[in-house]
């Protein structure tokens, strides 16, 4: 009674009681075995049929659009040799394999071209923002000055947009003084408390996803603007990046908070503390790296917004440090206004402007990879170590040296420390050979 | 060995019986503070977001009393002479957003499949970061990178597009008076263009909302039909595409919502009009944010009310889309997960 199928080991157990007579059997092996198959590497036919169908369709667009036919343009270039691309390839497939083959070559070739077309448009758009931005971004005035004694026709070398980074960052920072408190508290409600109230308070937040944020800004544009202080402020800019921006940062710490493994709540009630304990102490802490990612995904959410802005905030070539009296640009808002005029320096100082906001959501994004994308309850190993150690040292405190000796004592069938690099191919080997064993005992030949 | 049964205590009067416990715990300080502060941030965001809701609504009123239910049907904007309405503007958000889904919902697809069945693992980490990187990048950035790149790009195709199948209604490009136009001047700022860069915008969102719906497919439906020998294609088709509709009918909403309320990547690409426009190629398209954005400032009280009017309906439109959206994910997660 043997079923050798590496999936079933335990079926093999010899002790059980042999009461069934198993009817798959293992052909015995005579003579020699065949060479071993590769099953990672591509074999050359299948590369070549890719590189040639490349090389072909690049050909045959290059010469309609430069002799046979008065095609012109790049896009079309691109399309045209892509189709081409395509077709040659299923060709060239079909030569040797069947229709099922060629639809998964093809639809392999159109996924990778669809996430190469996406990924590559992403970096285009940054690379094109970088690069034409680069005549302004190597000045140093462009940070230091303002657009005060600047106008349109004056070189790159006068004026700069110092006054656009002080405002943006002004109307964050107190975007976020309002949202983060705000935010993280809202959706610590919605899952440590719950009850029919916070569903009431998700359904509304999630409907809030969808206002448009010219909305928003319209919203504070008519009830702040136009009703209370009569003038656009970088004040009334912020609440309006507020609106925007809470249920983004609610969503997105409800999402995170989810995440903390429930045993841990558990856990920390049956230790006898209250609920404010538990969330102090235990969720907080547990989710803080998400909770980062989260807060600073929607920074950069709100930097980049200009619809909001445009309506509340005014446009000014000024430093204005005082967020309640007076219009205060911000740098979505100065790339829009430089590049609505026709002078090519203004248009140069807006691609400056984007390149300096790309440049700052991109630091944004780092940082946040860099502190978050771990779940909450998923340590580094580095905190890992750390907190094997402070469990070692509570015990210490609790029980004592002795205590910790001999529980070390104990458990020493492994070294200590990480496991062995190959501890996987080990205990494969392992299983293996007692397998093998098995089999041979009960398979006498 | 002890006799151990059990004795009955003689009942007692009612007077002696004590008291049955309470269950309930009075919470500490600490707790009630914390409670109440919790409840207080919840009230707060509702508060905030009703007063949004209910001023919009209150303040839209007042144009939509005037206008009346040809508020819908309306082409012309000028609410100082009392004919305004959002006809024109609402069909110019839709086809750009239209252009927009036709264009990313396949890219979305492609990708999504791509990060979630074939690249492998290591490389899978890294592209999720990219898609999500891109869904940070301002929408003033790829505004640019329409005007100053893309439009001289897609000038050409257009007019290709409208020469072979300008019989197709919505690729003809043609004056009043029905003769073709040629001219790369009638091919400017037009709803494709203005829906291509918004396409960009919403892929990301689409592909990671798809991703996740792809990457729960059962494994066991999987192998199943890799054991069967079906391919890879094979069993996408399968196992993932049926089980992943949900994900791909939500992501696709979702970008929809998005779609249909961008602004000003539409503001720098379009050139308003207010007529509805059926030719996509042709010069000269609106949306409703766009309309707020370019006449907000010159706008009198009335015209104000007006505009919120047609934020309104934006927002209402916005809503259905993105709670259709979210109901579908949420019954599609729900049941993958139960199989």
């Amino acid at each position: 009674m043997a079923i050798l199928t590496p999936e079933a080991p335990t079926a093999t157990a010899g002790d059980e009681s042999p009461r069934h007579t198993s009817r798959t059997s293992i052909p015995h092996r005579t003579g020699a075995v065949g060479e071993r198959r590769d099953l990672r590497t591509v074999p050359f036919g299948d590369r070549f049929d890719l590189i040639g169908s490349g090389a072909a369709a690049v050909a045959v667009s290059t010469l309609m659009f430069g002799w046979l036919t008065p095609m012109t343009g790049v896009v079309g270039w691109v399309v045209l040799s892509f189709i081409g691309f395509l077709g040659i390839y299923a060709v060239l497939t079909a030569m040797r394999a069947d229709r099922l083959a060629i639809s998964e070559r093809v639809m392999t070739a159109l996924f990778y071209s669809a996430g190469v077309l996406l990924l590559g448009a992403l970096a285009f758009v940054v690379f094109f923002t970088l690069v034409r931005g680069s005549s302004a971004l190597f000045l140093l005035n462009f940070f230091t000055e303002t657009m005060k004694l600047a106008g349109p026709l004056d070189p790159l070398t006068m004026g700069g947009i110092a006054h656009a980074i002080v405002g943006t960052l002004i109307q964050i920072s107190i975007a976020l003084t309002i949202t983060i408190p705000l935010g993280v508290t809202t959706a610590v409600f919605l899952n440590e408390i719950g009850g029919r109230f916070a569903r009431f308070v998700r359904t509304i937040s999630d409907a809030m996803t969808a206002l448009p944020s010219i909305v928003a800004g319209l919203f504070v544009y008519a009830a702040v603007v136009t009703l209370i202080t009569n003038q656009r402020s970088g004040f009334a800019a912020s609440l309006a990046i507020s609106v925007m921006m809470l249920p983004i940062i609610i969503r997105a710490s409800d999402v995170v908070l989810r995440l903390v493994p429930h045993n841990l709540r558990e856990a920390s009630y049956a230790l006898g503390t209250s609920r404010w304990r538990t969330v102090w102490s235990v969720v907080l802490p547990t989710s803080r790296s998400g909770l980062v990612t989260a807060v600073i995904l929607g920074t950069a959410r709100g930097i980049g917004e200009t619809s909001p802005v445009l309506l509340t905030s005014g446009v000014t070539a000024e430093m204005n440090l005082n967020p309640f009296s007076g219009p205060m640009i911000s740098l979505p808002l100065q790339v829009f206004d430089f590049v609505k005029s026709p002078e090519p320096s203004m248009i140069a100082r807006g691609f400056g402007a984007a390149a300096t906001l790309v440049l700052l959501v991109l630091t944004l994004f780092i940082v946040a990879r860099l502190i978050g994308g771990r779940g909450p309850g998923q340590l580094s190993d580095r905190q890992r170590r750390a907190a094997s150690a402070a469990s070692a040292r509570d015990l210490v405190r609790t029980e004592g040296e002795s205590a910790v000796a001999a529980s070390r004592a104990g458990q020493r069938t492994m070294p200590p420390g990480r496991p062995p690099k190959d501890l996987e191919r080990r205990l494969s080997l392992r299983a293996l050979t007692a397998r093998f064993n098995r089999s041979t005992e009960e398979n006498p030949s | 060995m002890t006799d151990t049964r059990t004795a009955v205590l003689p009942p007692t009067t009612d007077a002696a019986k004590p008291k049955p416990r309470s269950l309930k715990s009075a919470p500490v300080i600490a707790d009630r503070v914390f409670r109440t502060t919790a409840y207080a941030a919840g009230t707060i965001t509702v508060a905030v977001m009703l007063a949004v809701g209910i001023f919009l609504t209150a303040r839209a009123g007042d144009a939509l009393a005037v206008a009346g239910p040809s508020f819908l049907t309306t082409q012309e904007w000028s609410p100082e002479t009392g004919t305004f309405g959002v006809a024109a503007v609402l069909f110019g958000t839709v086809t750009i957003a239209l252009v927009a889904m036709a264009i990313s919902v396949p890219l979305a697809m492609g990708t999504a499949l791509l990060i979630s069945e074939i690249v492998p693992p290591r490389a899978r980490g890294l592209l999720i970061t990219m898609v999500d990187l891109m869904a940070a990048v301002p929408s003033v950035v790829f505004g640019l990178w329409g005007v100053f790149f893309l439009q001289a790009g897609v000038i050409p195709v257009a007019q290709w597009i409208s020469t072979y199948f300008g019989w197709i209604p919505i690729f003809r490009v043609a004056d009043e008076a029905g003769a073709r136009l040629t001219d790369a001047g009638a091919y400017t700022s037009s709803a494709f263009i203005a829906g291509i860069v918004v396409a960009l915008m919403v892929v990301p969102t689409q592909t990671s909302v798809m991703r996740e719906a792809f990457s729960q497919a059962p494994l066991g439906e999987r192998e199943g039909a890799l054991a069967l020998g079906s391919t890879r294609w094979g069993m996408i088709r399968a196992v993932v595409l049926p089980f992943g509709r949900g994900g791909i009918i939500g992501g696709t909403m979702l970008g929809l919502g998005r779609a249909l309320g961008e602004t000003i990547a539409v503001v720098m690409i379009i050139s308003p009009i207010f007529t509805i426009n059926t030719e996509l190629l042709k010069t000269g398209t609106n949306s409703v944010s766009a309309l707020i954005a370019l006449r907000y400032g010159e706008a009198s009280q009335f015209g104000l009310s007006a505009l919120m009017a047609a934020g309104l309906v934006l927002f209402i439109i916005t809503l259905i889309v993105n709670f259709t959206a979210s109901t579908i994910v949420a019954r599609s997660r729900s049941g993958a997960e139960s199989n």
